[in-house]
C-alpha cells in the first residue's frame, strides 16, 4: 500500500508542474498589458515602466519562469497588488471556510445520493426509479446561484428558519452550523443528483454478476446482497465521481458563497477579479489547481483501501 | 459506433428517431428547448415592450396585467427581457460549444490518430485543462480577455475544449486499427481524408450527444459568469444579469430572481433530457 501511494505522489509532481505552466502562461499568453489593464488607458509611461519592473514584468519570459515555478513550489505565491499582504496568508484565511462547506456539501451528496441511487436500481424501471432519476435530473439542472437564491427566497425570506446572510459568528459553532445548512444544500443538492446516477447504474451491473447468483444460491441473506456483495463493489465508480466532483464543487462554491454571503475563496476570488489583482488570481490559480491534484491523489488512494485489485 | 452503423440503412436512423421520440422523457425534452428557442426567435414580436425601455413611475411592480411578470428596478418590463436574454443564452451556449466541437474534436482525432509522444503530450495537456474548475477558469479567462459576447464565448469554449478532445480521441484508437483504415492507406489516401472520410462519421453521433450535454453546461456557466458580473455587460438583457439585479432587490421583489431562475431551469433541463435521451438511443448500456 506505501508503495502504491508513493508511486501515485510521485506521478502527480509532472501534472503539478503542468498545471504551473499552464497558469503562469494563461496570464502572460493573453492579449493586453497587465500593467494597462491595472492602471487604466491615461497611466503615464513612467508609472507603467515602474508597476512593470515591480511585477517582473521587463524581465526575460524564462526567467519569469522559473522565478514563478521556485516560488510557487516554496510556498510563495507574492504578494496582493492591491492589498499588499501575501497572497498565500489572504488564501489561508478564506481556504478552511471553503473546505467546511465543500465537505458538508460532499456529505449531504453522498447521504441523499447512495441510499436513493441503490433504492433505485432495487426497483428498476419502477415509480420510485423514474421518480429519482426526474429528480436527479431535475438536480443537475440547477446552477448553484439559482438553487441557492430559490432555497433563500423559501426558507430564509418565507418561512424564516435560517438567516439570510450566512457570515458566521466566529467561534460560535452552533451559530456556525446553523448558517451552514442552506448553502451545503444548495451545494449537496447538485453532488446528491451526480451520485444517485452513478450509484444506480453501477448497482444495476454489479446486481448482474455472477458472483451476486452465486451469493443468493448460497443462501446470503437479501441484506447481505445488497449492503455487502452488491454495494460494496459498485462503491469504486462512485468514489472516481465523488472525486472529480469535488472539482466542479469548490468551483461552484464561488457562487454559493456569494448568494449567502459567506466567507472563503468565492469572495477571494471575485474582488481579485474586479479589482485586477494578477498575483492574487495567479495563486488562487494554483491553489485550486493544487486542491484538485491532491483531491484526486485521495481519490485514488481510496481505490486502493476499498479495491484490493488496485493496490498490486 | 462501428462502420457497420455508419453503413446503417436509412431505415434503422428512422427508428432511431421513432425511439428517440417514443421516450416521454426525451419528448418533454424537445418541447421545453423548442419553447425556448421559439421565444427567442419570436422575441421581436412576442415581447410586449422594448427590453431597453425605463418606466421608472413603474418601477418593481408585480406581475399583473399591465406586466405580466412585472418590472424590475428601473421599471423594465421582465418579460420582455426574458424573451431577449434567451437569445444571449441560446447564442452564447451554441457557439462556444460548436467551437469547442469543432477544435476539441479534431484535437483529439489528430491525437489519437498519429499516436506515439505526441498523443501522450496532447492528453497530458487536455488533463491539465480538465483538472481547473471550468467555473473558476472560465471566471479568470473572462476577467483577463475582458466581458464582450465574443470572449464570453471564448472562455467557455476553452472551459470545454478537453472533454471533446478525450471523447473524439478514445474510439480513435480503436477505429485506426481496423482493415478499412488500413487498406485505405494502401490506396494512397491522405491522412486529411482517412481522417475526414473514414474516421469522422464513427465519432460523430458520439460527439454531437457530448455537444448536447455540454451546451446543458454552457447555459449554465454562461448564466453563472453574468450573474457574477462578468457576463454580457448590461444593459444587454441577460438571464444571469437580471437574476443579479433581482437579487440585489430580493427583500421586497423576489419574482424578479424567480422568473430569470424559472427560464434558466426551463432551458438546461430541456437540454439534459434530450442529452440522456440522445445517450439512450445511441449507446443503450451508457444509462441503463
Amino acid at each position: 500500500m506505501i508503495v502504491f501511494v508513493v508511486r501515485r505522489l510521485l506521478t502527480s509532481i509532472p501534472t503539478l508542474l503542468a498545471v504551473l505552466t499552464l497558469v503562469f502562461l494563461l496570464v502572460r499568453v493573453v492579449p493586453g498589458d497587465p500593467a494597462i489593464a491595472i492602471l487604466g488607458d491615461r497611466a503615464t509611461p513612467e508609472t507603467l515602466a515602474a508597476l512593470r519592473a515591480e511585477l517582473g514584468l521587463d524581465r526575460w519570459i524564462g526567467t519569469q519562469y522559473f522565478e514563478f515555478l521556485g516560488h510557487a513550489l516554496r510556498g510563495d505565491l507574492g504578494t496582493s497588488m492591491v492589498t499588499h499582504r501575501a497572497v498565500w496568508t489572504e488564501i489561508a484565511e478564506a481556504l478552511p471556510h471553503t473546505i467546511v462547506l465543500t465537505l458538508a456539501a460532499m456529505a449531504i451528496g453522498c447521504l441523499i445520493g447512495i441510499p436513493s441511487g441503490v433504492w433505485a436500481a432495487l426497483h428498476r424501471n419502477g415509480t420510485i426509479d423514474v421518480l429519482t432519476r426526474l429528480l436527479s435530473l431535475l438536480g443537475l439542472s440547477f446552477p448553484v446561484f439559482v438553487s441557492g437564491i430559490f432555497l433563500l427566497i423559501v426558507f430564509a425570506l418565507q418561512l424564516h428558519l435560517f438567516p439570510v446572510i450566512g457570515n458566521p459568528r466566529p467561534g460560535d459553532w452552533v451559530d456556525g452550523l446553523h448558517k451552514l445548512v442552506l448553502p451545503a444544500i444548495t451545494l449537496g443538492i447538485v453532488m446528491a443528483a451526480y451520485v444517485v446516477r452513478v450509484t444506480r447504474s453501477s448497482m444495476l451491473q454489479v446486481l448482474g454478476e455472477d458472483y451476486i447468483r452465486t451469493a443468493r444460491a448460497k443462501g446470503v441473506s437479501r441484506r447481505g446482497i445488497i449492503w455487502r456483495h452488491g454495494l460494496g463493489n459498485a462503491l469504486i465508480p462512485v468514489v472516481t465521481v465523488v472525486g472529480l466532483y469535488v472539482g466542479i464543487l469548490i468551483g461552484n462554491s464561488v457562487l454559493t458563497e456569494i448568494v449567502f454571503n459567506r466567507p472563503g475563496l468565492g469572495k477571494v476570488i471575485v474582488s481579485a477579479l474586479t479589482q485586477r489583482d494578477y498575483t492574487m488570481l495567479q495563486g488562487m490559480m494554483v491553489i485550486y489547481c493544487f486542491l484538485i491534484v491532491i483531491v484526486n491523489l485521495i481519490t485514488d488512494i481510496s481505490y486502493g483501501l476499498i479495491d484490493p485489485r488496485v493496490k498490486q | 459506433m462501428t462502420d457497420a452503423a455508419l453503413s446503417a440503412p436509412l431505415s434503422s436512423r428512422r427508428a432511431t428517431i421513432g425511439r428517440l421520440l417514443s421516450d416521454p422523457a426525451t419528448v418533454a425534452g424537445l418541447v421545453l428547448c423548442s419553447v425556448v428557442v421559439a421565444g427567442a426567435l419570436l422575441a421581436p414580436w412576442l415581447s410586449p415592450r422594448d427590453p431597453l425601455e425605463q418606466n421608472i413611475i413603474d418601477r418593481l411592480t408585480g406581475p399583473g396585467s399591465e406586466y405580466l411578470l412585472g418590472t424590475d428596478q428601473f421599471g423594465r418590463d421582465v418579460l420582455s427581457r426574458l424573451l431577449w436574454g434567451a437569445r444571449i443564452s441560446l447564442m452564447v451556449s451554441f457557439l462556444s460549444i460548436s467551437a469547442a466541437l469543432v477544435i476539441g474534436g479534431a484535437i483529439g482525432m489528430i491525437s489519437g490518430y498519429i499516436g506515439g509522444r505526441f498523443d501522450l503530450v496532447t492528453m497530458q495537456v487536455m488533463d491539465v485543462l480538465l483538472s481547473f474548475p471550468s467555473l473558476v477558469l472560465g471566471m479568470i479567462m473572462v476577467a483577463l480577455l475582458g466581458s464582450s459576447i465574443t470572449n464570453l464565448i471564448i472562455a467557455i469554449a476553452l472551459t470545454a475544449i478537453a472533454p471533446f478532445a478525450r471523447i473524439a480521441r478514445a474510439p480513435v484508437l480503436v477505429i485506426k486499427e481496423r482493415a478499412f483504415i488500413e487498406a485505405g492507406r494502401a490506396l494512397g489516401f491522405s491522412h486529411l481524408r482517412i481522417l475526414l472520410v473514414h474516421v469522422l462519421p464513427n465519432i460523430v453521433t458520439d460527439l454531437l450527444v457530448m455537444g448536447t450535454l455540454w451546451m446543458a453546461t454552457a447555459v449554465r456557466t454562461e448564466a453563472s459568469l453574468s450573474f457574477i458580473g462578468l457576463g454580457v455587460k448590461p444593459p444587454t438583457s441577460t438571464w444571469g444579469g437580471m437574476m443579479r439585479d433581482g437579487f440585489e432587490n430580493i427583500l421586497d421583489s423576489p419574482w424578479l430572481c424567480i422568473w430569470p431562475g424559472l427560464a434558466i431551469l426551463v432551458l438546461v433541463l430541456g437540454l439534459n433530457l434530450v442529452g440522456d435521451g440522445l445517450c439512450d438511443v445511441t449507446d443503450p448500456k451508457a444509462t441503463q
